[in-house]
């Protein structure tokens, strides 16, 4: 009876598993093989998938010839220096405001959430018409106040700020709601204690939340990072890559090369390249925790 | 517990279903698409030979389903739809689903679709796009279905226009339609500053003393406006003398005419400010210039011909010319062809469609009467009726146009033709941002092209 019992466990688990495993095989597992397979051919997407042939290591040697590689990868850092610290700090300061007892402080947490559950497209389509450099909102508010704002999307400076700026408006709701929840987990007994010995708030913030928070922050950066190399749909909708490849970014070439220029074999090499980069930083970063984030508690 | 495993499996293979939405989907579209293909197809080459083509076959059997994908019906749905209705009423044994989708996703689509083996059975591409996939053996050669078809002569099409469909002597595709690209001008704006209309003896110096005078920066009128794109880029250097390519297949972007005419389509904004500024937002939205020009906000503008219906709506006079070239005249040439996939179980059927689609009398005149370009026939009787339709008066510079036509430049490698042209319009963009000069831009182009081609 025990081991009919273990059986029909097993089973059931099985059975309840399938489902998900059969969609991972097939929509996951299965095209990552088959794109280290296509990343060592030349195939054109039009030519019979039996007639491509394989030429080694030539489309990684050409990732790291081509000067639109190295384009990418830079303006993916730029976004990175811009992005990932403002979100941190930002997404700090914004869960800090939002741990506070004010009144109807749901309500401000659940407005700050909603650009995260909006579609990227949608979201990009808007700040388009917001950032017209004529005829956008945002350079009419600009001017109110006596400043000429710039033609953001059509020059290859502004381009990547607004990119930035978007993305920290559209992201920065998701961090904050993450690092409130890890402010909520900090007993409230250390700032008591903290109270008594005669803390500064600037010292309390040092010694006590941020150390406290560390997990969490360290998984925001984490995060963040990955998204950031993984820069595309904003891209894609509010400049195309533009103006004159301003901000290009590696995903952004991998589709360009995929399904416009059909070079299916180097666009798959290239986001292998583009693993091996995320792969690499985010190791780096976790060598790097182990000197600021504190899990003892 | 046996029944109980069994509601188990009955329960997880549900989820499968589900969890899979994109299998369901496939599961249930397939058997209604392929069944009624597969067990047709023998019906319908049956009825093809048997009977001419045109006559209706016995609608006791079950149709033929034909997949068609466009991009130049966008906006044409309608007459699409008609065109369609007239050939199912005459051909009872086939079906068409159509499908339309923009041009800007069109490319994209076609080729996921070639590539897992699920493309419709009939789909345009244009001259441009043709070599690759004819070269790249996508293509059905209709020679078999054409031989076979006693009803059929080739003359019923401008011989330019069928050959251009021909590869190595197979004929893999017949002209839909084609297209020009001329001068529009508001009549009215040229009245009020009582300026003489554009006519042929104009070149690129008439166009700019006009365009001085009729641009009015207080009512945000501008005198004249082009694009600086890849499109436009080859077609302004061919009215310099230039072009992209050597007799001899060689790169020639950075040439002396081309620096010159690229330095001319900068200047027009930025130095004689007779165009939009060239970093103005709206107008770099897609077909802000064909708002501009019906809100008369442009005295002149280069624009397809396929734009005539959209601008019947002006509350102005408006009537078309030659482009004003500098050394010689050059008017861009579009041809868009019909074409069957190779996979298609349905040749004959297909080029019954094909045939009746871009030549019978009674489809290319609800094409004409829509004024969705011009069908690529002989038929004086046709095209009579199209030379009539007004506005614009001047109806005939559409076929005066064709005497200094220039093809998309395809090069040596027309497969590259989607790189070539977006690396040429990166350059191109730098030069209109000003981060390099004319110069700069078309070596650096010049540059990146002799890699592509190497």
């Amino acid at each position: 009876m025990v081991g009919q019992r273990k059986w029909s466990r097993r089973t059931a688990a099985i059975v309840f598993l399938t489902p998900a495993l059969l969609c991972l095989l097939a929509f996951q597992l299965l095209p990552m093989v088959s794109s280290i397979l296509i990343s060592f051919t030349d195939w054109d997407l039009l030519t019979h998938w039996t007639k491509m042939n394989f030429i080694g290591w030539d489309n990684y040697a050409q990732v790291f010839r081509e000067e639109k590689s190295y384009t990418a990868i830079r303006n993916v850092f730029v976004f990175l220096l811009g992005y990932l610290p403002s979100i941190v700090v930002l997404g700090t300061l914004l869960a800090v405001m939002l741990n506070r007892p004010i009144r109807g402080v749901k309500v401000y947490r659940a407005a700050v959430f909603v650009p995260v559950i909006t579609s990227w497209v949608a979201v990009s389509i808007v700040w388009r018409w917001l950032l017209n450099g004529q005829s956008g909102l945002i350079n009419y508010l600009l001017s109110q106040v006596g400043i000429q704002g710039p033609i953001w999307l059509q020059d290859d400076f502004w381009a990547m700020i607004a990119i930035i700026l978007v993305t920290l408006w559209k992201d920065i709701g998701f961090v904050s709601i993450i690092l409130l929840a890890g402010l909520q987990d900090i007993s409230e007994d250390y700032y008591e204690a903290a109270e008594l010995d005669g803390a500064s708030p600037w010292s309390k913030l040092w010694r006590i939340t941020v150390p406290l928070l560390s997990p969490t922050l360290y998984f925001v950066v984490t995060i963040s990072l990955i998204n950031s190399f993984q820069l595309f749909d904003q891209v894609l909708i509010m400049t195309n890559g533009g103006p004159a490849g301003a901000t290009s970014t590696i995903v952004e070439q991998v589709y360009r090369n995929a399904f416009q220029f059909n070079k299916m074999g180097f666009a798959a090499a290239q986001s292998w390249v583009l693993l091996l980069i995320i792969f690499v930083s985010t190791l780096v970063l976790q060598q790097v925790q182990r000197r600021w984030v504190v899990y003892d508690r | 517990m046996r029944t109980k495993s069994g509601a188990l499996l009955l329960l997880g293979t549900t989820i499968v279903l589900s969890a899979c939405g994109a299998d369901k989907e496939n599961n249930t579209a397939s058997p209604s698409a392929a069944s009624p293909q597969s067990s047709s197809t023998a019906s319908a080459t049956g009825s093809a030979t048997a009977a001419p083509s045109d006559s209706p076959a016995p609608s006791a059997k079950d149709p033929v389903t034909l997949k068609l994908m466009t991009y130049t019906a966008s906006g044409q749905e309608q007459t699409l739809k008609a065109m369609i209705d007239a050939f199912q009423a005459a051909n009872a044994d086939i079906k068409v689903d159509y499908e339309v989708v923009p041009y800007a996703d069109y490319t994209t689509k076609l080729n996921t679709l070639l590539a897992g083996g699920s493309a419709p059975d009939l789909f345009e591409v244009g001259y441009e796009n043709f070599l690759t996939y004819a070269a790249k053996d996508q293509l059905l050669d209709l020679t078999p279905s054409i031989a076979a078809d006693s009803s059929f002569k080739p003359d019923v099409y401008k011989k330019l226009a069928y050959d251009a469909f021909n590869y190595n002597g197979k004929q893999m595709g017949v002209t839909e339609s084609f297209s020009d690209v001329v001068l529009f001008y508001n009549k009215d704006l040229f009245d009020a500053e009582g300026l003489a209309y554009p006519d042929a003896s104009w070149t690129w110096k008439e166009e700019l003393t006009a365009a001085q005078k009729l641009t009015d920066a207080k009512k945000g009128i501008w005198g004249t406006y082009a694009p600086i794109q890849f499109y436009e880029f080859y077609k302004t250097i061919a009215q310099n003398g230039g072009g992209v390519w050597s007799a001899d297949g060689k790169p020639t972007l950075n040439s002396p005419a081309n620096v010159e005419a690229l330095q001319w389509m900068i200047d027009k904004a930025s130095k004689y400010k007779v165009s939009p500024p060239l970093n103005d937002d709206t107008f770099n939205q897609p077909d802000a210039d064909l708002n501009a020009f019906v809100n008369g906000k442009l005295a002149m503008a280069r624009f397809g011909i396929w734009n005539f219906a959209k601008f019947s709506e002006a509350k102005f006079n408006w009537d078309i010319a030659l482009e004003p070239g500098n050394t010689q005249k050059a008017h861009h040439f579009f041809a868009d062809g019909l074409v069957a996939a190779k996979t298609t179980k349905n040749a004959d059927a297909a080029w019954r469609f094909m045939k009746f689609f871009t030549s019978a009398p009674e489809a290319v005149s609800k094409r004409i009467e829509a004024g969705w370009s011009i069908p690529a026939v002989t038929d004086p009787a046709v095209m009579d009726a199209y030379y009539k339709q007004k506005p614009p008066e001047s109806k005939q510079v559409v076929t005066d146009a064709l005497d200094s036509l220039v093809l998309p430049p395809v090069g040596p490698k027309p497969e590259k033709w989607g790189e070539f042209t977006a690396a040429v319009g990166e350059e191109l963009d730098k030069a209109k941002l000003g981060r390099s000069s004319a110069q700069e831009a078309l070596d650096a182009a010049q540059k990146r092209v002799e890699a592509l081609v190497k």
